[in-house]
Formats: C-alpha cells, structure tokens, sequence
C-alpha cells in the first residue's frame, strides 16, 4: 500500500513538473519579438521570377526585394520611385530618365541603365502592359552611368503609367545577368535593389519564406503612399508562413504566433472578430472583381445573341452573395475597369447587374439556339471562385440552356482552357475567374477586353478590329479626359459584343494583430512601413 | 538472411521500374499543365506555349521519358518545374517532419496500444476490455482532423500549453522539437492506438487459448510472464505486420495532419505538386515512396524470421 501511494504522488509530482515545463516553454515560445513580422500569404510562394508569372503571390514577393522605377500613390497617380527625374522631349519622342543617387542591389553592384534597359525588354515581353509599350519603343540607350533614353516612334501617352503599373506584371528591376533571362524561363537567382532581402538559405517553396531588411536601401524622402513614396523599412525580418488550412491560420494569429494573415477566410471573420488582439482591415482599396468568360471560338457562344442572352440572365448580387455571403465585403459593379478607379464608368452594364430573364429569353429565341450543350468548367478546390459556375449552371438552365457543368480542379481548368479544340477534343464554353482591379483598370491591361482573337487574345479568344484600334487610340492619348471618353466606348463596345461578363466587385479583407502597425493600402502587399508596438 | 536481404533489394528493381514507368504516364496522360500554371492566371496562350517549350514539354511523351530516366540512371530526380529547386533538395527539406511524425506517432501508438489490447485480452469480456473496445471504436471513428482542431482549441487556444502549429527540427532543441510534435502525434495516433489494441487483443486471444499456455500456467508462473514471455512472443507476427504497414501509411498518408498542424512535411510537398502538376516531384515522391515500402516489407521479413525460427524464405 505504502509503495503503491508513493507511485501515485510521484506520479502527480512527475506530471506537475512536466505541466509546468510545457506551460513556461509555451510562453516563451509565443513571445512576440518586436522585429520580426510574421505572415499568413495567401498562397505558398513557389515561383520568385514576378516577370514569368502572372501569379500575385509573385508579385508580392517582387515588391519585398524588387524596386520599379515608377509606382503609384494612394490616388493611382504615377510616381517616380527608383527614378530621380524625367524630362520628355518636346516632340514628345525621346524620354529621359536619370536614377536616384545610391541605388544598389543586394549583392553590391550599383543599379544602373545596363540592368534597367534588358529588366524593361524582359518585362516587355511577358506583360499586357509592357507588350504594348515595346510596339511603339524606337530604341533604348544608355545615356551615362544613371541616365537612360527611352525613344519612341510615334508619340505614346503611357510610358509613365507602363513603367509604374502596380499589378502583374509590374515593370521590376533585376541586375543585367538576370534580366537577360529569356522571358519564359525563370530567372537563375532572387537579387534586386528592393527594400528587403531574401533570406535564400530559408526558402521552403511552399512553405515559409524569409525576407531581412536590406541595410543598403535608401528610401525616398516623401512620406509612403501605397506602393510609392518612402520605403522604409521598420522590423528587422519579415517571414511568410503558407498554411493551407483556414483554420489553422485564424488559430495562429488568435493566439500570436502570427501577426497577420493576408486574405482571411470569410467564414472565420466572425471568429477572428471576437479576439480582442485581431482587427480586420481593408488593405486593397481596389478590390477584386469576378468574370464570366466565354469561348468565341465555340458554337454557339460565336453567335452574340447567346452572349447577350447569357448576359442579362446574369444577377451580380446572386453571384456576390453566393461566393462572398457578407455585404459588407462585395458591391454590384458593372464598370469593366473597375468601380473604384479613374476610368470608371457604367456604361452599357445594365444587363449584367440585374437579371432580364424575359429578355435573355427573347434573345436566345432570337439566335436560332438549338439545345446545343453548353460546357461550364467549374473548379471545386479554389474556395474563392467555386461558388461561381454553381450559380451559373441553374440560371442558364432557366432560360433554356443545355447546361453540362463539369468539375474539376483548377489545374485541370487553367490546362483546358488554353484549347481552343472544338468541345469533343476537350474543348470548352464558360469559366469563371477572378481578377485583381488593378489588372483591370485601363484598356491596355484588361486582358479580358482584348480584341486580338487567336493573334494574342486572352482565353475566350474575344476578336473585335473596333476594339482593337479603340485600345489603340487609348494608349497612343495623353490626355486622361479624351483617354476616359475612349475608356467609355471601349467599355459600351465590350458590353455589346459581351467579351465578358462583370459579376461584381469584392474584397478580400485582412486579419491583423492589434500591435501591428504602419499597413499601407495598396493594388499589392506593401510591407515596408510596418512595425510591431 | 544476407542472401533474403540481397534477392529482395535485387526484386524491388524491377518494382521500380515498373512504378517510374506508370507514374510518368499516368502524370503525362492526366489533364493540367504545369506551363499554364507556371505562367499564371492572366497569361496569355502564346506565353504558355513559349514556357511549355523552354521546359520541354513540347517534345514527345517518348522523349521526355528517356530524358527522365537518363537523369534518374545518375540519381538526378530533377527540378521543380515552379521553384526550380533540384527534387533531391526538396525531399531532403521536407522529409525530417513526416519521418519524425511516423516515428513518434508510432512509438507513442505501440506503446500506448500493446499494453492495452494485451489487457483486453488478458481481461476477455471484462468492463476493462469492453472500455479498451469502445476506444478503439471511437479511434476509427473520430476522423484525425476533427480531433486536431479539438486539441488545438484545449491545449493551444484555451490552455496556452503547445503551439497551435508549425515544426521544429530536432536540431534546434529537444523540447522545442516536441513541442510542436505532441498534438500532431496525439491526433494521429488515435486511429493506430486503436488498430493496434484490435490486432493485439485478437492475436493475444488466439495464443491464449493454447496448450502451451494452460501449461504455462499450470506450471505457475506468474500471469505476466505468461503475458508476456509466452504468449506476446507468439502472437507477435500479426502485430508486428500491422504496425509495419501502419508505418508505411503514416509516411504516405499524414497529409491531414500535416495540413491541419502546418508540419511543412513530404505529404503537403506532394499534394501541393499534385495540385501544381509539378512533374518532377510528383514522381521522385512516389518514387521515394515506393522504395520505402520494399524496405519496410523487408523489414517486416526479417523481423518474422527474428521472432519465429519456423519462417523460412
């Protein structure tokens, strides 16, 4: 008996001791160090060339060590950023750039128009932006160690707006070895003359990567704005933790083993309202917009009475309510460019906001539509679109459409819907995205817009020559008044031919600890500025 | 024994061989493009095809297969076709969590589940087996994630005693190392804890009801040698099967764990290529996989000839 009892009260002091010990490791494990931020990114960061991908996590990633030579304010105004001046010619044909003073990149080597020119032709190739830009560039020189020309051949009125646009894919400027890289293979190392350094002993794609502040950067003077203006940067190291799990990212940053998650889930809101520690904020001040994307090249979609019978069957508010739930999150918007920027207008987008069925009726009568299967590609595993072809394939239905809703994962879809093959080869007929505003705030950069067809059109292959000289005319105008008239007719083209259909405008908030400060609304993360209180 | 070793280590070649090949053709044959998702959402198609050209995708299936197998011949499993990193590295990252989630889940399950179904069996119709039972019902029945986010939210969330999630390598500190393992181990092991109780119990009933026992305990030795020295011995190679094959689906199958704790482990680097068909480390998993199956069945072989002389191979 008296063994027995000894047993038992070393027990109960055993299982104290080790209570204790995991109860003091436990605090000092989640002892917050002031200097290191710590990040759930909204997807794992695999790929760190931002010029071969369009993915937004790349881009980020660009912004943490990259710099651009423009970027944009809180207003979308252009500003200079690794440039120090600029001077147009009064033909209007030659720009002149000249560097800031002190521009360096993380291994050393100052920046300078050797690594500029080839960053700019590299980019050139890869964005919608940029792609434009290069037809109407004569020639790019060096003029001296920190000034550059930039000559055109017919007057442009987006050289400054191309070098400074903020989303994918944004002009970044890399070292000359690097910039060289052909555009569709990924560039061989992470340096650039950014804010912060990659910390490449840490790199787990996937899975965590770690940025350290980099000594060598010299912030402009002027305050921070957005993705312009004065990056300073104020903790020592910044590590994006990926966690796929939802959940698992609310309970990390309710109990503070992370000081933000990037996109939270909107489900968990409510959760992470409750913590006293957790605020919620607006980080993207343009927001994120929905589409419906159709394929030209099949019948019958080729015919745009069935475009324009699908289009006013449509109810942004069923779309956004299904996908988002909360209002307080999403708003209806027909604006192709947006609703929250310069160009916006709501032209000719009254069929998409509020659902006709009569007429969508009508107009499906009208085509000469036979019952033909129309194929929807629905992605089950993105949690951020796949509300959307479900919301789709029973109002389609309803105005008589022979719907074939066929799931699949979203790597199937993005292989798919590069076929143009006819719907027997694999072919398919609608599909469901989203797009960041800033990728769709001008024209030029609304790749959904496009009138190319089969000769540089975006899926869906839309072909329109009206279109085309239209966003011609956009680009080559200067004048924002005369570019916003044009951005108008675009829009009212766009709409009566249905390139696409806007299912509304969302955004995706941010969950963040109280004691995080300095946070910078803007198109992509901006993570200089910010410091832990 | 060294000749089992050998003639089984010359057969798993063959095995190999035939999983490259299948592997590779089912990755080649199923729908998706690494060059589309590589290039991102707004990519347009010529920038897809420029990139599926640059990463050989273009060539023949033929082709890309002699290509493969020519790098696999030097033990070259490739890169990534995302991150650019060699496999090798990548596997070699992210095995040291899966390894040391199998490894503990496994002790602590063998220790906690052995114990008990001997118990059970010893204890045959008792309260205290039909406990054990209920148990090991409840352990196949709770799914593992379910039991995760119940043990976060007491012991992370309401206690503040262990992290919520993330990994630590072992040579960072013992205890920080535990740590984060503790709640994984716990969730995942449930479902072992029970299997083992089960095959156990079942194994230990049949070599209780054997002359030799009664023997045994006719000749009075105390009830827990006769547990232990005579009967466990002998229903050992059932158990020790299972937890071979228990082992072997721990280091393919923690990917729930490992999703709901973030153990940055070779379950979520394989789902993650899946879902990227990211050829080359699609296959140099299942590879790797593979292998370690043959030689968890070895180990399983050699295991039954150290318990049972009677097995001959």
């Amino acid at each position: 008996m008296r063994s027995r009892n000894f047993r038992s009260l070393a027990s109960l002091i055993g299982l104290g001791i080790g209570l204790g010990l995991l109860a003091g490791a436990a605090t000092d494990a989640t002892a917050q160090d002031k200097k290191v931020l710590r990040m759930v990114p909204h997807s794992g960061l695999r790929i760190t060339d931002p010029i071969i991908t369009t993915a937004f996590i790349s881009r980020n990633h660009g912004y943490m060590i990259y710099d651009t030579l423009f970027a944009v304010d809180d207003k979308l105004q252009v500003k200079p950023q690794m440039v120090d001046s600029f001077k147009l010619s009064d033909d209007k044909l030659t720009y002149t750039f000249t560097l800031r003073d002190g521009l360096k990149f993380h291994n050393g080597a100052p920046v300078t128009p050797d690594d500029v020119i080839p960053s700019i032709k590299r980019w050139g190739e890869r964005d919608t932006m940029g792609q434009k830009l290069m037809t109407f560039i004569k020639e790019m020189k060096a003029v001296d160690a920190k000034t550059f020309q930039i000559v055109l051949k017919e007057p442009y009125g987006l050289v400054i707006d191309s070098l400074g646009k903020p989303s994918s894919n944004p002009c970044f400027i890399m070292p000359k070895a690097m910039a060289e890289t052909p555009s569709s293979k990924n560039v061989p190392d992470e340096i650039g003359s950014g804010p912060f350094r990659m910390v490449k002993s840490e790199f787990q794609p996937g899975v965590k990567v770690v940025y350290e502040k980099n000594p060598d950067y010299k912030p402009r003077s002027e305050a921070p704005s957005s993705l312009s203006g004065g990056k300073v940067v104020k903790v020592d190291r910044v590590e994006w933790i990926t966690m796929s799990d939802a959940q698992t990212a609310t309970n990390a940053l309710i109990k503070g083993e992370v000081d933000m998650i990037e996109q939270a889930s909107y489900d968990l809101l409510p959760e992470l309202k409750k913590s006293k520690e957790v605020v919620i904020k607006d980080l993207q001040p343009l927001g994120m917009n929905y589409m419906l994307r159709m394929n030209w090249l099949q019948p019958p979609l080729d015919n745009v009475k069935v475009r324009q019978a699908i289009l006013h069957a449509v109810s942004q508010e069923d779309y956004l309510a299904a996908q988002v739930g909360n209002p307080e999150f999403y708003s209806v918007c027909g604006a192709m460019f947006g609703c929250k920027t310069p160009l916006k207008t709501e032209v000719g987008a009254a069929g998409t906001k509020k659902a006709d069925l009569a007429t969508a009726k009508k107009l499906l009568k009208e085509s000469g539509y036979k019952g033909e299967k129309i194929v929807i590609m629905a992605p089950t595993d993105i949690n951020s679109i796949n509300q959307l072809p479900l919301v789709s394939a029973p109002l389609l239905r309803s105005i008589g459409m022979n719907i074939d809703l066929q799931s699949m994962d979203w790597q199937t879809l993005v292989g798919r819907r590069a076929k143009p093959d006819p719907i027997d080869q694999g072919g398919w007929h609608i599909f469901h995205t989203a797009w960041g505003t800033a990728d769709m705030m001008n024209p030029v950069v609304n790749a959904g817009i496009k009138g190319l067809g089969k000769e540089g059109g975006w899926f869906g292959w839309t072909e329109d020559a009206q279109i085309e000289k239209m966003r011609d005319d956009y680009a080559r105008e200067a004048d924002p008044a005369k570019q916003k008239a044009i951005a108008e007719a675009i829009q009212k083209r766009a709409y009566e031919l249905v390139m696409y259909v806007p299912l509304g405008e969302y955004i995706q908030p941010s969950a963040v600890r109280t004691n995080v400060a300095g946070l910078l609304p803007s198109p992509a993360l901006a993570l200089w500025n910010v410091e832990k209180k | 024994m060294l000749r089992l070793i050998l003639s089984r280590l010359m057969a798993a070649i063959p095995v190999m061989g035939v999983v490259a090949i299948f592997v590779f053709l089912m990755l080649r044959l199923s729908p998706g493009d690494p060059a589309a998702i590589l290039a991102g959402d707004a990519a347009t198609p010529e920038a897809i095809a420029a990139i599926r050209a640059s990463l050989g995708l273009d060539q023949p299936i033929w082709q890309q297969f002699v290509t493969w197998i020519g790098e696999l011949a030097q033990g070259d499993l490739g890169r990534s076709v995302l991150s650019k990193q060699p496999v090798t590295h990548m596997i070699a990252d992210r095995i040291e969590p899966t390894i040391s989630l199998a490894i503990v889940t496994l002790l602590f399950s063998v220790i906690v589940a052995v114990p008990m179904g001997i118990v059970a069996a010893w204890k045959q119709g008792s309260l205290l087996d039909r406990g054990i039972m209920a148990l090991s019902v409840a352990g196949f029945s709770i799914p593992v994630f379910v039991l995760g986010y119940i043990l976060i939210y007491v012991f992370s969330i309401r206690l503040d005693l262990l992290p919520v999630q993330g990994f630590t390598p072992i040579g960072e500190g013992l205890w920080p190392f535990l740590q984060n393992l503790i709640l994984p181990t716990l969730a995942l092991s449930f479902i072992y804890i029970a299997l083992f109780a089960r095959i156990t119990r079942a194994a230990m009933l049949e070599v209780l009801g054997e002359d030799y026992i009664r023997t045994a305990h006719a000749k009075g030795l105390p009830d827990r040698v006769v547990l232990t020295r005579h009967a466990l011995r002998n229903a050992a190679v059932p158990i020790v099967s299972v937890i071979g094959i228990g082992f072997a689906l721990l280091i393919g199958g923690v990917v729930i764990t490992e999703t709901v704790f973030n153990i940055p482990g070779l379950g979520r680097l394989v789902v993650d290529a899946v879902l990227a068909r990211d050829y080359p480390i699609i296959q140099g998993i299942i590879l790797l996989f593979s292998g370690i199956y043959v030689l968890i069945n070895l180990a399983i072989d050699i295991t039954y000839v150290l318990l049972d002389p009677r097995i001959r191979y």
